[in-house]
């Protein structure tokens, strides 16, 4: 390209406040054609505000937008859209109620007349096949019976469709967040492919292994500001955790642990998948942490709802003896109550015991939440906002603070590290290392392989079935994705 | 700070159908140069109490979320105020009793109307109107469309007053601090919020979601078949229509009192204000002269109004 030196888009001091916090302090930003530039920060750093910003859906409170090398007044969704700028946000952004193929219509108006729908289904497949071969989609599925991995990856191909709209950059916020390794893999490497014909990326992750190895450029955000930018090869992981203003920089550290076998602590879960035709079943003890491994959407969801379900009515093959609580990693549709402050959203799970007499004391409903907000670290100047205040990966953390509140001696995690970043994992690993030493149990379904060296067994699901279980001396990623693949006999 | 306290207060929805209310209250007694303006104001609350109990149902299961609504409830009043009235047999010793079966008639519709939701599978808002008719027809079998009286010492008490307020306002005033002591500080009303803003992440926190909608639909019935019995005093008499024009009524209650529609938000204070609003803006429209038929189309758009001003609310992010 002629002009490949240019900016296809520059932020020039920009701000944001939403009311009293201030989001963006500043930021000047700019991403060149032909350029992957990687993008990572603790939660409410001010990545996802800054992509709003650039997205259109935003306006900033000052500063500049340029884009073409031309600054835009009146910057919108629908200017975005005409000068080639996409968005895959964090929150997924389909419509449930339509399919696969109606969906990728929606953003491209050009598609009218007789056989629209075959045509918006020809581009997506096309689009899915080219960047997850392999990937089991139809075109004619509802978006909202679709997994939420591969929602994600609907959305993400849809975002880099092309019809008469030219398509110079695509944000991709957290697109691998509920994608296995696999697939993850598959999306970036589509990246470098569609960044070498002279299209941007910009790249949100907080699987920083992800940002170094398909990024051309890293820029480092913390409090609203950008703290450091510089060419992907100067950084090294210890150097992004460090400029991000990691507390607890370094390697995950599994706790090593006397190697038993089992452990000989009452069962508290006994469960068979639904779909389950040899003997295998998931158990596990009192003080344990049980990892569901395997490829996204194999089953490990499905059982865990079945385990829920089965603490409160009979179900065959499943029994339980504690009471449960469920982390949703879906927090949209499963999480959140959007209506309510952080302080209700933490305290639903408990409002029995924050009763005093028959009713529920808003005294100690605001204790319980202020002694979450506290060792969890959920970043609000006031608990009594409404919870879609948070960023999303706080939002996350008042779920984490729901379920740890609570009286329930077992907790199921269903991918609960959604956008959440490295330093708060780090912390929520300790904690949950420590309530499942102080007799908590844990089930804990993920699809970061790195994860699992937290868990003191792991099941490999595949096809709905448990493949393999293994214990955590003989784990390893290679041994899972060997697993995940071997033929179901 | 008192100025910060002042702005609060105008950004409750509530405040504004108090302010409706006195608005047309004072058009109307411009109307009659101040003729009849404290005779029409206990006339109001008179009418409004009937409004709040069957608003008070109806929020309730308007909260539980989109598509929850009991069009059942003027089947039920109807009911409910013959049996009342039968039971009763003209004879003040037996006016508890008439109490207690048009209650338990009113809890029999609202669990059969979880029953039909739950077990049949049909949408609320089809269970509750073919429920409807089925009271219907009972209702003639039972009543043979007879006009029963009250016993005196009922109709006197459902329109005793205390220095121009009825005793039923002020009884129902204390009802609905009850109701909102109910919907925000116990398990059953926090569980009724929640499920109406997300059913699924409801039953995922813990909630008893079946039992909880149960329970609410037990509600609606209980409170219509009390608001039937009282109605019938009120009225001397019970009839089947009696209760027909709170259809609308309870909804437009709830609506013009700031509850979502959509589920998941409840007021209860503002409930008062949209009864004495729609009871003041019928008396108003009655001073002026106009026909029925006006009336029902003033307050058509008013709630149309309403439903478009309050659903201009931006999310926050």
């Amino acid at each position: 390209m002629p002009a490949a030196a240019a900016n296809i888009v520059r932020l020039d001091g920009v701000e944001k406040h939403f009311g009293a916090v201030r989001a963006l302090a500043k930021v000047d930003f700019s991403v060149d054609a032909g350029e992957c530039v990687g993008l990572v920060g603790h939660n409410g750093a001010g990545k996802s505000t800054l992509m709003h910003v650039l997205a259109g859906t935003l306006t900033p409170d000052r500063g500049q937008i340029i884009i073409g090398g031309e600054p835009r007044q009146g910057y919108a969704v629908e200017m975005a859209q005409k000068l080639g700028i996409r968005c895959v946000f964090q929150e997924l952004s389909l419509c449930p109620n339509l399919t696969v193929a109606e969906n990728a219509r929606v953003l491209h108006p050009t598609i009218t007349g007789w056989g629209w729908r075959r045509r918006a289904s020809r581009l997506i497949r096309g689009k899915l096949d080219e960047m997850f071969p392999g990937h089991g989609i139809v075109p004619d599925a509802l978006v909202g019976e679709l997994s939420i991995g591969k929602r994600q990856m609907v959305e993400v191909a849809r975002a880099f469709t092309v019809t008469k709209a030219p398509l110079h950059l695509v944000i991709l916020d957290e697109p691998t967040s509920s994608l296995d390794s696999h697939t993850a893999g598959q999306l970036l490497s589509y990246v470098r492919r569609v960044v070498a014909t002279g299209v941007s990326c910009i790249l949100i992750s907080h699987l920083l292994r992800e940002i170094l190895d398909y990024s051309d450029r890293i820029v480092v955000m913390r409090d609203g500001a950008a703290v450091a930018a510089g060419r992907a090869s100067e950084f090294d992981r210890d150097g992004l955790v460090t400029a991000m203003g990691g507390a607890a920089a370094g390697t995950v550290r599994p706790e090593e642990r006397a190697a038993g076998l089992r452990r000989t602590t009452p069962v508290r879960v006994r469960a068979r998948p639904a779909t389950q035709k040899d003997g295998r079943e998931l158990v596990a003890h009192e003080g344990e942490i049980i990892g569901l491994a395997g490829l996204a959407g194999h089953g490990q969801t499905e059982l865990l709802i079945r385990i829920f379900s089965g603490a409160s009515r009979r179900i065959p093959g499943v029994e339980v003896t504690a009471r449960v609580a469920l982390i949703a990693g879906d927090r949209q549709s499963d999480g959140i109550f959007p209506l309510w402050s952080i302080a209700e959203n933490i305290g639903v799970r408990s409002i029995a015991a924050l009763r005093k007499g028959l009713l529920i004391s808003p005294e100690l409903e605001k204790r319980l939440a202020e002694r979450w907000q506290k060792r969890i670290r959920i970043r609000t100047p006031d608990l009594r906002n409404n919870i879609l205040s948070l960023s999303g990966g706080n939002q996350q953390k008042a779920l984490f603070a729901r379920a740890l509140g609570s009286e329930a001696k077992l907790v199921l995690m269903d991918d609960p590290m959604r956008g959440v970043d490295i330093g708060t994992k780090l912390e929520v690993y300790d904690l949950i290392r420590a309530e499942a030493d102080g007799g908590r149990t844990f089930l804990w379904y993920t699809s970061e392989a790195d994860e699992l060296k937290n868990c003191d067994h792991v099941y490999v699901f595949r096809s709905g079935r448990i493949i393999a279980d293994l214990h955590r001396n003989e784990l390893s990623e290679e041994r899972v994705i060997q697993s995940s693949f071997e033929e179901v006999t | 700070m008192r100025l910060a306290g002042r702005i609060d207060l105008l950004t409750r929805p509530w405040v504004w159908s108090y302010l409706g209310a006195l608005l047309v209250w004072l058009a109307a007694i411009a109307f009659t140069h101040g003729y009849g303006a404290g005779g029409m104001l206990t006339a109001a609350l008179a009418l409004a109490v009937f409004c709040v109990i069957t608003g008070v149902a109806q929020m309730f299961v308007i909260t539980l979320g989109p598509g929850n609504v009991d069009l059942s409830l003027p089947a039920n009043i109807g009911l409910a105020s013959a049996v009342a009235m039968k039971v009763m047999h003209g004879s003040d010793s037996l006016i508890a009793a008439g109490l207690l079966a048009a209650l338990g008639s009113g809890i029999g519709i609202g669990i059969g109307n979880y029953l039909l939701i739950r077990l049949l599978r049909i949408p609320p808002i089809i269970a509750t109107l073919s429920a409807s008719f089925i009271i219907q027809s009972t209702g003639i079998s039972y009543g043979r469309g007879l006009q029963i009286k009250p016993p005196p010492g009922f109709a006197a008490f459902t329109t005793a007053q205390t220095a121009g307020i009825p005793l039923l306002a002020i009884g129902t005033a204390v009802f609905t601090v009850g109701a909102g002591i109910l919907l925000h500080r116990t398990i059953f009303g926090r569980s009724v919020l929640a499920i109406g803003q997300n059913p699924r992440a409801a039953w995922l926190a813990g909630i008893a979601v079946e039992r909880v909608r149960c329970a609410t639909y037990v509600l609606s019935g209980a409170l219509g078949g009390i608001s039937g019995a009282l109605l019938a005093g009120y009225f001397r008499g019970s009839s089947l229509e009696i209760g027909d024009e709170y259809l609308l009524a309870s909804i437009a209650c709830v609506v013009i009192g700031g509850t979502s529609v959509s589920g998941g938000k409840a007021n209860v204070p503002g409930l008062w204000g949209a009864a004495l609003f729609l009871v003041l803006l019928l008396t108003m429209l009655n001073t002026f002269g106009v026909s029925a038929g006006i009336r029902l189309l003033v307050t058509g758009f008013v709630i149309i109004a309403v439903i478009i001003a309050a659903g201009g609310q931006k999310p926050l992010r």
